[in-house]
């Protein structure tokens, strides 16, 4: 195949190497400049955020000599978000010996992620995946074994093989405890240093790079500055615009959003994940939703009366009125359909009239069929703790009446732009794990957000940084320079304005008006018409909360309201971003789906002339305006041809 | 999905700082879902206190699934609530009845200092896991994950004990205020897998000490730790650590 010519796009240039696919990474890896070892302890790197992305970066970092500060929100880092995955985590192993390869793996993501990534970048990962299991085994990460000893494997949506591990339901939990304990012994050696409860509310920047950061100290309240070489920002997905999403009620996009703001620019924020087995909403108090893991599709079916409006207990409705009908419309991926088309035909189903349950809004997840196949035993040996959660959250028993799920706001493919470095359009500012955009396109394949969280962190930083650093000359500075200085200023007058508002309506009631906006109009399904009026609706609310929100407590001590505040005001203005670039992409892709381009049969249909390119939005407003310019980075396909995806 | 709403009378616990005075606050929570989670139902009552222009009750809190172990109060004297195996984020609040006191405190023990209401300084935690809680192999190390067998048996129990949340209800659920528990359910994880024999002795002599630095009680197995576990980490897990501890402490003579 021939070589790819580098493309000069200004800040857009990808800088991916050239040669043939599986050569890549190998080659720049020779090509990247080295930090001799004794110097990197002279270079200080900061992370922000201790998920799997944070917390991989931190340990492999920290052993390679740098000396590491590492920050996160919660009391401690082993509680990021990261702990809460359930299903597991892709490597192409093929221990299965079910026709895996690191090419499939490959194949499979860009397919799943409908041709809008990088077709480089998710070689590396589909290379790399190998390796992360081995080094996680070797962290004690107590995946789930066969009776031999060896590891198991269970198949995930958008693959027809096994190459998915996993630890029970809990598989975030024991790789983020892996990463953390590999982290804590850096602590130990001193080659790392940890500020729990601390939140990153500015970048600083000193000749055009990323220096420093400005971060508020969550107990005392203080604001406090940190010098460094680089800053790796590893601070998650920005899915809590729609307020209730699967995701930790900590969870935000502000280190991302002050980032944007000052320079770094955002891909694809359209392109977000609806995941289509969630807990249902119960009522206007709902905080959050919860995930039933995709793994349950392995072995559950999902189905819908075949009448509109009947409202017999499931046990009831005979199997000829029933309508299984991921199986009936994708009889070769059945219930293993990728989770943007399982979701969509959910919603079709409940739009129809057919959905189930007290407000209709939701479709059953029905386990009868493997239980007296398999038995229960070991329908709960591989799904205890779900089902257990499921009895918890909605008092029934998913072992005798099916689950009821509906889809819900889950995971965010946007996020900043980076090269194939990891690092952003900011020079020293890298970005990792769900932050960033790179790998998943315009939708997610299952398991494979924990896979590209640790690739970054541990595989691909390591190499990247080490150029950078080598290849910067920068002046020594202090938290006294100016530009520090200047950052501080800035972030306790914008606390101070928040506290100063003092109007009639909570932080979180204007969240949640966001939220429905946003669920409602740039959802599951987007129009012109509806964009139009979201963008109208956020704008109006953005005025409403910088007039009429109302923060109690002080800022000098801890104050959660506060901690919210600064966050809703950076999703009111992203939430009309994503809006923003849901109306310019007149396409639909992945969990991008406009109704307006649809094919015959409500596939999505893409637009691969006019389409086959990443949005990068340049931020172009004010400190109190927002606005934006799109940059266009052209995506080519030299090995996956583009194709409408089929799962029938 | 029936729906009943009850009124509650809360008495919860607040503290200003660190060194502030504490005191129980009674408060009024009304129309109350059945199905509300038991933070779902605080933050109606936060929503409340912001629109009365006052002080909203702090607690941590984060996944509201029941994995990060943020969540940590105790309720009615049990930490995490009366359900057995369950976090107070899980706890529902179609487990109360109408007109009933609930009282809600921090988890109390002098090694979780409280910061503000119900929310404690629980780094003793992550110094104790930064005193040999983990394997030590560089990342590039590592061999083929399946080059060394883990027989099922072993891998389940290893996993059963990797699963402690850390939330620290085991220590405040123990009369002494003990980390038994957490250190024994850490210790055993790895000391249960073939990848971690290498700095088995090391790991029990360095989480132990720091178990006892950190000023926690002495455990004398009464159970209380095991009982009150959201996730349900065995009391065999203690009797791992002991054995652990002592085999170490024979060898180092
Ligand atoms: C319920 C659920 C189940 C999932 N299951 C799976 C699965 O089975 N397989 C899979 O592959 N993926 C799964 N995912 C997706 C996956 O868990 C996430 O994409 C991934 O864990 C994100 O990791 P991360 O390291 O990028 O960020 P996170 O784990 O989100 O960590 C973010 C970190 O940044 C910190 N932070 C954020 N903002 C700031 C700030 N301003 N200042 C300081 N610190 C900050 C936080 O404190 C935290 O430490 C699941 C997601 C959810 C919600
Ligand atoms: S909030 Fe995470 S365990 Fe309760």
């Amino acid at each position: 195949m021939a070589d790819t010519t580098p493309v000069s796009l200004g800040k857009l240039d990808p800088k991916i190497p050239t040669g043939p696919i599986e050569k890549r990474w190998e080659k720049h890896r020779f090509e990247m400049k080295l930090v001799n070892p004794a110097n990197k302890r002279k270079h200080t790197i900061l992370i922000v955020g201790t998920g799997l992305a944070g917390a991989s970066a931190a340990a492999s970092l920290s052993e390679l000599g740098y000396k590491v500060k590492v920050f996160c929100i919660q009391d401690s880092p082993r509680r990021a978000h990261s702990i809460a995955a359930q299903g597991g985590i892709n490597a192409a192993k093929n221990y299965a010996n079910d026709g895996d390869s690191v090419y499939r793996l490959f194949y499979d993501t860009v397919k799943g992620g409908d041709f809008r990534s990088r077709e480089s970048n998710v070689y590396r990962l589909a290379e790399i995946s190998r390796a992360i299991i081995d080094h996680c085994v070797a962290l004690g990460v107590p995946f789930a074994r066969e009776y031999g000893g060896m590891l198991d494997t269970r198949s995930f949506g958008g693959a027809q093989v096994s190459r998915t591990f996993y630890a029970r339901g809990q598989t975030g939990q024991q790789l983020l405890l892996g990463a953390y304990s590999s982290m804590m012994r850096q602590v130990e050696k001193g080659a790392c240093e940890m500020y729990p409860r601390r939140e990153m509310l500015d970048l600083v920047q000193v000749d055009g790079m990323a220096r420093g950061i400005t971060v508020r100290n969550l107990i005392t309240g203080e604001i406090e500055s940190y010098v460094g070489d680089s800053v790796l920002l590893c601070t998650g997905g920005y899915g809590n615009a729609y307020y209730l999403s699967t995701n930790a009620m900590n969870s935000n996009a502000s280190a991302s959003w002050r980032c944007h703001r000052k320079g770094a620019y955002f891909a694809n924020p359209c392109f977000t994940q609806i995941h289509p087995t969630c807990i249902p909403r119960s009522g206007d108090y709902q905080s959050k939703l919860t995930l039933m893991s995709e793994s349950l599709r392995n072995d559950g079916r999902v189905w819908v009366p075949k009448s509109k409006g009947d409202k017999r207990p499931p046990q009831q409705i005979p199997e000829s009125e029933r309508d299984y009908y991921l199986e009936r419309l994708y009889p070769s991926f059945g219930n293993l359909v990728p989770r943007d088309v399982a979701s969509r035909q959910a919603k079709f189903r409940v739009d129809e009239g057919r959905g189930v349950g007290p407000s209709g809004e939701s479709v059953y997840l029905d386990f009868a069929d493997s239980i007296k196949r398999l038995g229960k035993d070991a329908i709960s040996e591989k799904y205890g703790n779900l089902f257990d959660m499921y009895a918890k959250i909605t008092d029934e028993n998913p072992y005798e009446q099916p689950m009821r799920i509906y889809p819900a706001v889950h995971y965010t493919m946007g996020g900043l732009w980076v090269d194939y470095n990891l690092m952003s359009t900011i020079p020293g500012l890298h970005v990792l794990g769900e932050a960033n955009f790179s790998d998943h396109g315009a939708n997610r394949l299952g398991a494979s957000a924990l896979m590209q969280g640790l690739a970054d962190g541990y595989f691909v930083i390591p190499y990247t940084l080490g150029h950078y650093i080598a290849s910067t000359k920068m002046e020594k500075v202090d938290t006294t320079h100016d530009a520090f200085k200047a950052s501080r200023e800035e972030v306790s007058v914008r606390l101070n304005k928040l506290l100063n508002i003092k109007g009639k309506r909570p932080v979180d009631e204007i969240h949640k008006e966001l939220g429905n906006i946003m669920w409602d109009l740039v959802g599951m399904s987007r129009t012109e018409a509806g964009l139009k009026d979201a963008i109208a609706k956020i704008r109006t609310l953005r005025k409403e909360f910088w007039s009429n929100v109302h923060v109690t407590g002080e800022p000098n001590f801890k104050n959660s309201e506060l901690e919210k505040a600064g966050r809703v005001a950076d999703f009111l203005e992203l939430g009309e971003l994503m809006a923003t670039d849901a109306l310019e992409r007149n396409e639909s892709c992945g969990g991008h789906f406009r109704e307006e381009y649809q094919t015959p049969d409500n596939e999505a249909r893409r637009d691969d002339e006019k389409y086959s390119h990443v949005t990068a939005w340049e931020f172009t407003g004010s400190n109190d305006s927002a606005a934006w310019k799109p940059n266009k980075e052209p995506l080519t396909f030299e090995y996956v041809k583009p194709s409408q995806r089929s799962y029938k | 999905m029936s729906d009943k709403k009850m009124n509650l009378n809360l008495k919860v616990w607040r503290q200003a700082g660190p060194q502030a005075k504490g005191h129980f606050q009674e408060i009024q929570a009304t129309d109350v879902s059945e199905h509300m989670s038991f933070l779902e139902m605080l933050d109606v009552v936060n929503d409340n206190l912001v629109r009365k222009g006052e002080e909203t009750i702090e607690f941590d809190h984060d996944c509201r699934e029941g994995i990060c172990g943020s969540c940590a109060m105790v309720i009615n004297g049990n930490p995490h609530g009366p359900d057995r195996a369950t976090t107070t984020c899980q706890l529902h609040m179609r487990r109360f009845k109408d007109g009933e006191s609930i009282t809600i405190e921090p988890f109390r023990a002098k090694s979780f200092p409280i910061l503000k209401d119900l929310v404690t300084d629980r780094s003793a935690f992550d110094r104790i896991q930064k005193a040999g809680g983990y394997i030590s192999a560089n990342t590039g190390s590592a061999q083929d994950a399946n080059n060394i067998p883990v027989p099922k048996k072993k891998a389940d129990l290893a996993f059963a004990s990797a699963t402690c949340i850390g939330c620290g209800a085991c220590v405040a659920a123990c009369k002494n205020a003990s980390a038994a528990l957490f250190v024994s359910a850490k210790i055993s994880h790895l000391a249960l897998l073939p990848q971690g024999e290498a700095e088995r002795s090391e790991r029990a002599l360095g989480m132990v000490a720091q178990m006892d630095a950190e000023g926690f009680g002495a455990c004398t197995n009464t159970g209380a730790c095991s009982a009150s576990c959201p996730v349900e980490i065995s009391l065999e897990n203690i009797a791992r650590m002991n054995r652990e501890f002592m085999f170490a402490s024979l060898k180092k003579k």
